[in-house]
């Protein structure tokens, strides 16, 4: 893989605006990218992308590989008589990551900005708290209702504006890593020579219960799903070392068990295995918690065998999430090393 | 049945984790199975043809039991860990825990914690690892599972207390069931599920992929405790078929024909309506496009306690009224 074209893909891919249930622009992108691939796709009800590419051989039993394509956002909700407009979370948003940001209209690419009462005019009581979302108001500039309303409609939804950056020692930030980098390496797998037959999906609406995943599943009902997230870091916070979830730096994350799914053993086992034949790095997600697509796959239609593939990321959900270079290839390496395999089933 | 029960209470069967007891069930179901095998999840499904084979019921019990899994092990050789599925942390602290691989430790809170403040994530596995290296070459790493050591004690006439009686008692009424009724009325699925615990996962996919006309569940309910008001049922006083739970409203045509059935046979029963709590049973329901699915449940004081106790007699009851539904069906006929 040509590391540089993966990193620009990754970055393309992080500015588009796609929160849950308005993914037609990462869509299209994808759609565009993988067209040379000879991959047969199609777009399902719910604007889910499912891709199937010929490997090599054929595999006795069907593979899928998930990725996300939605990421989190804002909905309007309301207009104020001052113009200001009242929204909610599209999403689980941490409210203090939310005051004082910057946010993108989806339909018009219009800036606005999230309204906070500043320091200045702050009674005692107010001082040092941040608002729940919802007494939280976008600026957009205008002076009224009327003004307003002609400009952004209730149900408009916004996200963080692009903000992708290479920084520090091999660290890259942005909005959207969550998880426009698994689509990333399954463009990247899609366009590359595959040993065997894989379905690939693109999901949507992942951020507000999986829906887009329950749908392919029952469509494809796939034998083995692989999901690729991006997962919390916790290194950075004052979690005693055994408790961080997982660390930047020291490859990709391989989940027993999350708030959702119960992984399977062979699967992992594998990985690690695999993994380590293969001197890719890879480390155990340690706490019980959070939870992906997984679920989905598990206990949608007949049931799959699942297996999750994780980039450690700082600051998911927030405007600014951190992830290393070198784990994102990690993940991306383990994960073409186990579609070369048959994996023996029993 | 007591042989069962002996045997179904020992293999060890934490979510997650189940391979142990499906092999042995497959295995004692074997004489009696038309067909058997293990889906991805790692359900077991058991079928036994039926006079009708145009109608399918699907009996679910489940194999799992609450545990624990390794989270991290620290230097000094302690095993942190995390709950699997609702564990009583003071009724688990200060016993001896066995590991899928056989590695058997003691779990104690962490120093200092008042009881009142203990949860799983404060309590710390003891396998006399005198630091991480030494654990980690015994097979404890992260994402182990262990359980509570197997017990299993007569007390007084035909009670008996036991660790995981939920829901090895309902394995025990659905493998007696399965060996012991004439020809079921219609192709009968008798299903092993996995993951119930942490939110019946296992029964969905099995039911979706059986597509069943009836399902019943088998598992326990609370029983009359010490100290206890307007208990949900009562120990000795038979089956419980159940009315609700907090997730499910089983099929009246299910409630009224167990009914029948209990009557018939002279089956000692009880209602079960339980305001809290959930079973495979609204998995199976709402599984595909739905079925009539009910639940009979066994009464088990101390439920996710390592001495859950029950009395054989109701056993019985709940083995002899499934029999029946096997033999019977849902019409008189």
């Amino acid at each position: 893989m040509e590391t540089a074209a993966f990193f620009n893909r990754l970055k393309d891919y992080c500015a588009i605006p796609g929160p849950s249930g308005m993914e037609d622009a990462v869509r299209e992108q994808i759609i565009a990218d993988i067209s040379a691939s000879g991959a047969e796709y199609e777009v399902d009800n719910l604007g889910n992308l499912i891709v199937f590419k010929r490997g090599r051989n054929r595999r006795p039993y069907k593979l899928l590989l998930a990725a996300h394509m939605d990421e989190v956002g804002f909905m309007i909700s309301a207009v104020t008589d001052e113009g200001l407009l009242c929204f909610d979370a599209v999403g689980g948003i941490d409210r203090r990551v939310v005051s004082g940001r910057r946010v993108r209209f989806c339909k018009d690419g219009r800036t606005g900005i999230v309204a906070s009462k500043s320091i200045h005019i702050q009674t005692p009581e107010e001082f040092g708290k941040c608002e729940p979302i919802p007494d939280m108001r976008i600026d957009i500039g205008c002076a009224d209702r009327a003004e307003a309303e002609a400009l952004v409609s209730i149900g408009d939804c916004a996200v963080f504006p692009p903000n992708y950056e290479e920084f520090g020692e091999g660290l890259i930030k942005s909005k959207a890593i969550d998880d426009r980098f698994g689509c990333a390496v399954l463009v990247e797998l899609i366009n590359s020579d595959l040993e065997y037959d894989t379905y690939f999906s693109f999901n949507t609406c992942e951020e507000i219960g999986c829906d887009g995943a329950t749908e392919v599943c029952h469509r494809i009902r796939p034998d083995v799903a692989i999901i690729l997230e991006a997962t919390t870091a916790g290194d950075t916070c004052d979690a005693p070392e055994g408790r961080r979830a997982c660390e930047l730096r020291k490859g990709a994350v391989l989940s027993h068990m999350d708030g959702g799914t119960i992984y399977d053993k062979d699967l992992l086992s594998l990985a690690l295995h695999i993994g380590e034949e293969a001197h890719i790095p890879c480390q155990l997600k340690n706490i019980v918690a959070g939870g992906n697509e997984a679920r989905s796959f598990q206990t949608g239609a007949s049931g799959a065998r699942v297996l999750a593939i994780s980039a450690p990321t700082r600051y998911i959900h927030s405007a600014c999430c951190v992830a290393a270079k070198e784990d994102l290839l990690a993940v991306e390496r383990l994960t073409r090393a186990i579609l070369e395999r048959s994996i023996p089933l029993c | 049945m007591l042989n069962l029960m002996k045997q179904f209470t020992s293999a060890f069967s934490v979510t997650g984790w189940e391979r142990p007891l499906a092999g042995l069930i497959q295995q004692t179901l074997a004489p009696v199975a038309d067909e058997s095998f293990i889906d991805p999840l790692g359900n077991l499904l058991v079928l036994r043809k039926g006079k009708d084979s145009s109608r399918k019921l699907m009996i679910a019990s489940h194999m799992d039991e609450i545990g624990f899994v390794v989270t991290s092990v620290d230097e000094s050789g302690f095993i942190h860990v995390s709950n699997v599925g609702g564990i009583h942390a003071v009724a688990s602290s200060f016993h001896r825990v066995r590991f899928r691989n056989g590695v058997i430790g003691v779990i104690v809170p962490e120093s200092g914690v008042k009881a009142a403040d203990l949860n799983a994530n404060k309590l710390v596995v003891d396998i006399g690892a005198s630091d991480r290296k030494s654990a980690e070459k015994r097979g404890i790493r992260v994402g182990e599972l262990c359980a509570v050591m197997p017990m299993l004690q007569r007390l007084s006439g035909s009670r008996y207390a036991a660790k995981a009686f939920d829901d090895r008692i309902g394995c025990v009424v659905s493998a007696y069931a399965a060996l012991h009724a004439d020809t079921p009325a219609y192709d009968t699925w008798f299903v092993f599920t996995v993951q119930e615990e942490v939110g019946c996962r296992g029964a969905k996919p099995a039911a979706f992929r059986i597509s069943p006309d009836y399902a019943l569940a088998l598992d326990v309910t609370t029983a009359d405790e010490c100290g206890g008001k307007a208990p949900v049922t009562r120990l000795g006083d038979g089956a419980a078929i159940k009315i609700k739970d907090s997730s499910v409203l089983c099929a009246p045509e299910i409630v009224d024909r167990l009914t029948e059935l209990a009557k018939a046979r002279k089956v000692k029963y009880q209602y079960e309506v339980l305001t809290a709590g959930g079973t495979d049973t609204s998995s199976m329901q709402m599984a595909g496009i739905g079925c009539i699915a009910g639940c009979i449940s066994i009464p088990t004081r101390y439920i996710h306690s390592p001495v859950e106790t029950l009395d054989m007699k109701d056993l019985k009851a709940c083995a002899d009224l499934l029999t029946a539904f096997v033999e019977e069906g849902i019409s008189e006929t």
